[in-house]
């Protein structure tokens, strides 16, 4: 397999974790190790095998279409890191270029 | 005197309790000064709350005093684990991610356990949300283990492990992702339970891996396990995993007399090499207690179980890496580097970077890379696949025998800092426990006794929603390894 410090710094862009040049080269042989070990997944069942997509089977579940009670704005906006007039604040989304 | 009270079981003390023999203000300062002399040597509480904790007790007291018909557990101090969301203490998820942050609604179990008379006396330590089988992860430092302080109490719930092994409370609530229940248990010489996945609300629950993820008791005793199960555990809308059934008579179950005519499963995979000889040893005396109980004992081959450690490592992370997506400094918990000119994605590069700790972005990831485009199939897939063979393996042994049975975890406490560096070797810690999350089947926890002065763990097995099975065994084989030790087995130094 052979992850390099590069394909992490790669997947950190994907999981939006900036990453530090020291921590993608700490990081990539431990992953590998675990790749490694997992590897041996993709040997075991074949594709007659259905895959599992729940523990427990059940069907689609949906609630009553009603409304009912949820969070006041102020509920849900006790935990903003910043907030203005009633929303949350966020940095700049579209940059100018 | 106070540790004649700390040691009683829940039952016990809510019998007390309704009898006018013990008032709830009393057990709660009780609990709490326990907590006060241990927390600082074990890092099992992350936050306690006592003036509100003593407010709940006398709540509790004057509503019985007025006559009021209270449940069994009303009055009973508890521990509740910091991955369940508490609108009166902050919920970190033993992460720097949600340090401080206070959650608006209470998760379903919480809010069971305030109805049912429980009193909250604080949230408890865990790995960083709830990644690891140690809880050294803890961005708030790691918890240590009531019978050696140089050994790990298991995780990722350790907090909620270490607080009913040292006497802090009777009573606590945990989550199972791959083990995070049973193998604090086994390790701390307590009694751990996950439930059937959907049998106990996740609602509330911060979500680690969501098809695995089952929240379920810690106890000292099968029968304080059973009524907290009973508790917390039923049909809850707000999970759409939740199952529409009626919750088992649990309790009945661990008071049953004997095991005749049950089948008792060994799995054959769960022994061998890796396993230590003092392991073993205690998972041979269980067997022969209950085979002495009237229980029938065969082996079984589930062979797809070899493969449920590797498949786990695939599923967990690829959804744990979409769960904690949302984690992005936009709404609540940490945000780092909003200076007013960065963008709001390198702001979220920041602090993901800032807030989650070397586990957590490990498995980050490697979840990213199991689901990134070209390699979903071969690893999230067939861990899928793997998965179903797993829950056919269940589906035959069942057929065959009532209950599987094998050690909960192949070694005793490993001491802290051992395994941090190496995580294939933490990973093994969740071995035997593993299974049970992938197939969704109830599984629980019981003491087997000392290696070396360290706890055994012996695990149960059970098909989906005959969680009553768990305890049926797991209240048999306490009461004869009890009567063989003279009593419950307790760590040292621990009582005043």
């Amino acid at each position: 397999m052979g992850l390099t410090a590069d394909d992490v710094a790669r997947l950190g862009a994907l999981a939006r974790i900036q990453l530090s040049e020291q921590e993608c080269a700490e990081l990539a042989p431990e992953l590998d190790v675990i790749l490694e070990s997992v590897a041996s997944v993709s040997e075991v069942a074949g594709p007659d095998v259905p895959m599992a997509t729940h523990a427990m089977p059940m069907a689609n579940v949906f609630r009553a279409d009603v409304v009912t009670a949820s969070l006041t704005q102020e509920e849900a906006l006790s935990g903003a890191p910043a907030q203005d007039d009633g929303r949350f604040r966020v940095p700049q989304i579209l940059s100018e270029d | 005197m106070t540790a004649a009270l700390l040691t009683r079981s829940a039952a016990e003390l809510g019998r007390l309790m309704a009898a006018g023999e013990l008032t709830s203000e009393e057990l709660t300062r009780a609990c709490l000064a326990q907590i006060e002399a241990l927390n600082p040597r074990l890092n099992v509480f992350l936050a306690v709350d006592a003036d509100a904790a003593l407010a709940e007790a006398r709540a509790v007291d004057a509503r019985r005093a007025a006559g009021e018909e209270l449940g069994p557990l009303a009055g009973v101090p508890i521990g509740v684990k910091d991955n369940f969301c508490t609108t009166d203490f902050p919920t970190t998820c033993g992460s720097k991610m949600l340090e401080g942050w206070v959650p608006p609604y209470d998760a379903t179990v919480v809010a069971k356990l305030r109805a049912a008379g429980l009193v909250i006396v604080g949230k408890t330590n865990m790995d960083e949300f709830a990644m690891g089988s140690s809880t050294e992860t803890s961005y708030f430092g790691p918890t240590r283990n009531p019978w050696d302080d140089a050994r790990i109490p298991g995780g990722s719930g350790g907090g909620s492990a270490a607080a009913v092994a040292s006497f802090m409370v009777p009573l606590a609530v945990g989550s199972d992702t791959g083990g995070s229940i049973r193998q604090p248990g086994a390790v701390t010489g307590t009694v751990g339970v996950k439930p059937t996945y959907g049998g106990v609300s996740r609602y509330g629950l911060v979500a680690m891996a969501s098809s695995l993820d089952q929240p379920g008791p810690c106890a000292r005793t099968a029968e304080d396990a059973a009524l907290l199960q009973e508790v917390i555990g039923g049909y809850d809308p707000h999970d759409s995993a939740s199952i529409d059934r009626p919750v088992p008579d649990l309790v009945g179950a661990s008071r049953a007399a004997d095991l005749a005519g049950l089948r008792v499963g060994i799995v054959a995979e769960f022994q061998g090499d890796g396993y230590e000889p003092g392991v073993l040893e205690r998972f041979r005396e269980a067997v022969e207690a209950l085979r002495a109980a009237g229980a029938e004992i065969v082996e079984v081959s589930c062979p797809a179980f070899a493969y449920a450690l590797p498949a786990y490592y695939l599923i967990q992370p690829a959804e744990l890496s979409s769960n904690l997506a949302r984690f992005d400094g936009m709404r609540y918990g940490l945000r780092t580097g909003d200076d007013g000119a960065r963008s709001a994605e390198e702001v979220m590069n920041l602090t993901r970077e800032d807030g989650f700790g070397r586990e957590a972005k490990r498995r980050i990831i490697i979840g990213t890379y199991a689901l990134s485009a070209g390699y979903y199939d071969a690893y999230y897939g067939s861990a899928q696949r793997v998965r179903s063979l797993i829950q056919g393996d269940f589906d035959k042994a069942f057929a065959r025998v009532d209950v599987l049975v094998s050690p909960t975890t192949p070694t005793v406490a490993f001491r802290i800092g051992e395994r941090m560096s190496d995580p294939m070797s933490m990973y093994l810690a969740d071995l035997c426990t593993i299974p049970s999350n992938m197939a969704g089947n109830a599984s629980a926890s019981f003491p087997a006794g000392l290696s070396d002065g360290l706890p055994v763990g012996f695990q149960v097995m059970a098909p989906p929603m005959d969680d009553a099975r768990l305890y049926r065994v797991g209240g048999v084989l306490e009461r004869a390894l009890q009567e063989k030790w003279g009593g419950p087995q307790a760590p040292e130094g621990v009582l005043a």
